[in-house]
């Protein structure tokens, strides 16, 4: 049984660690969470890359975070990976199983997955 | 939607955006009735710009393109033969006490009923995005409880370590699960 005591825990293990995270995170998952990216799924696609990433141990170098609307309703849920440099690369349709493949290819292996991007769709 | 629990993750960023220091979903079940009331202390919406959110053919809606999230909400509720309220005091009118109240009832043995679904992943999708904004939450059913305070997590935490760290969100989402489990 979980119990706020154990937040003490996290705290004590993640001393120091925060302050250097928000410097030094160099790839982004931006999820869009507008009404139209929740009433296609964005929440399970949301909980697919944070659970990735803390699957692979990867949350001090990998940022999840959520956005408004992206602007593209109909290609909903849409996700926008920045990794270092590159450019922003922008998936859409996505789904829990994709968001796992995409991570796995992309955000681990640096190849990102054409068939799931914008370009494709269009 | 295809889970209330989506409309209240909905709902709740209409909150987030307004400028709230503090939400609070407040969840009641009974065996026939679903109620959900969230409560923000944001900017609020003008009597005028109130009348209008809930019309999804109002003219001023889409000349603002204003989204359709509580209009669908209303929908759904009534659909139900529940109902659905929302007051507000805007900030500019009322600067001392300001904020939004949305409430909606469904009743649960309505074939247009849709299940709560995963309130654990509203929760933890909303609590990361939330920032420095509280949120307070209570699910009351008939004989048990479930609930949790993001001002009690943080004193907890203290300061420097947000609620957004993936470790916390963990802990969050293993924490409602064990008490879902235990009610
Ligand atoms: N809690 C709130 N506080 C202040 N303004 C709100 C709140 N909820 C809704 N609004 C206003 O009503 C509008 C319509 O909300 P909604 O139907 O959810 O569509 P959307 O969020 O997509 O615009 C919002 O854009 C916002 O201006
Ligand atoms: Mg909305």
């Amino acid at each position: 049984m979980k119990t706020l005591a154990d937040l003490a825990a996290i705290r004590d293990k993640m001393k120091g660690k925060v302050a250097i995270r928000e410097g030094s995170s160099d790839t982004r998952i931006v999820v869009g969470m507008a009404t139209c990216g929740i009433a296609a799924g964005a929440r399970p696609v949301l909980n697919a890359f944070v659970e990735a990433v803390n699957d692979a141990a990867m949350t001090d170098s990998v940022m999840v975070t959520q956005t408004g609307c992206i602007g593209i309703c109909r290609l909903e849920p849409v996700v926008e990976v920045y990794v270092g440099n590159e450019p922003k690369v922008t998936y859409v349709k996505m789904t829990p199983e994709k968001a796992k493949e995409v991570f796995a290819k992309h955000i681990k292996g640096g190849a990102v997955v054409t068939e799931y991007t914008v370009g494709s769709a269009e | 939607m295809k889970e209330l629990s989506l409309n209240i993750l909905d709902i709740a960023q209409n909150s987030l955006r307004a400028n709230s220091t503090h939400i609070e979903i407040d969840l009641t079940e009974d065996k026939t009735s679903l109620c959900f009331t969230i409560r923000d202390d944001g900017c609020g919406m003008t009597p005028e710009f109130l009348s209008r959110v809930t019309d999804p053919f109002s003219t001023t809606r889409t000349t603002r393109s204003v989204g359709l999230g509580l209009p669908f909400l209303k929908m759904q509720a009534e659909m139900t033969g529940g109902c659905f309220s929302i007051e507000s005091k805007a900030k500019q009118i009322s600067p001392e006490l300001h904020g939004t109240v949305v409430s909606a009832t469904f009743i649960k043995t309505h074939i247009d009923f849709i299940p709560l679904g995963n309130i654990v992943d509203t929760l933890c999708a909303l609590v990361m995005g939330a920032g420095e904004v509280d949120v307070t939450f209570v699910h009351r059913m008939p004989e048990r409880e479930v609930s949790f305070s993001t001002r009690e997590m943080r004193e907890m935490l203290g300061e420097g370590i947000p609620l957004s760290a993936p470790e916390v969100i963990a802990w969050l989402r293993e924490y409602l699960l064990d008490a879902y489990a235990a009610a």
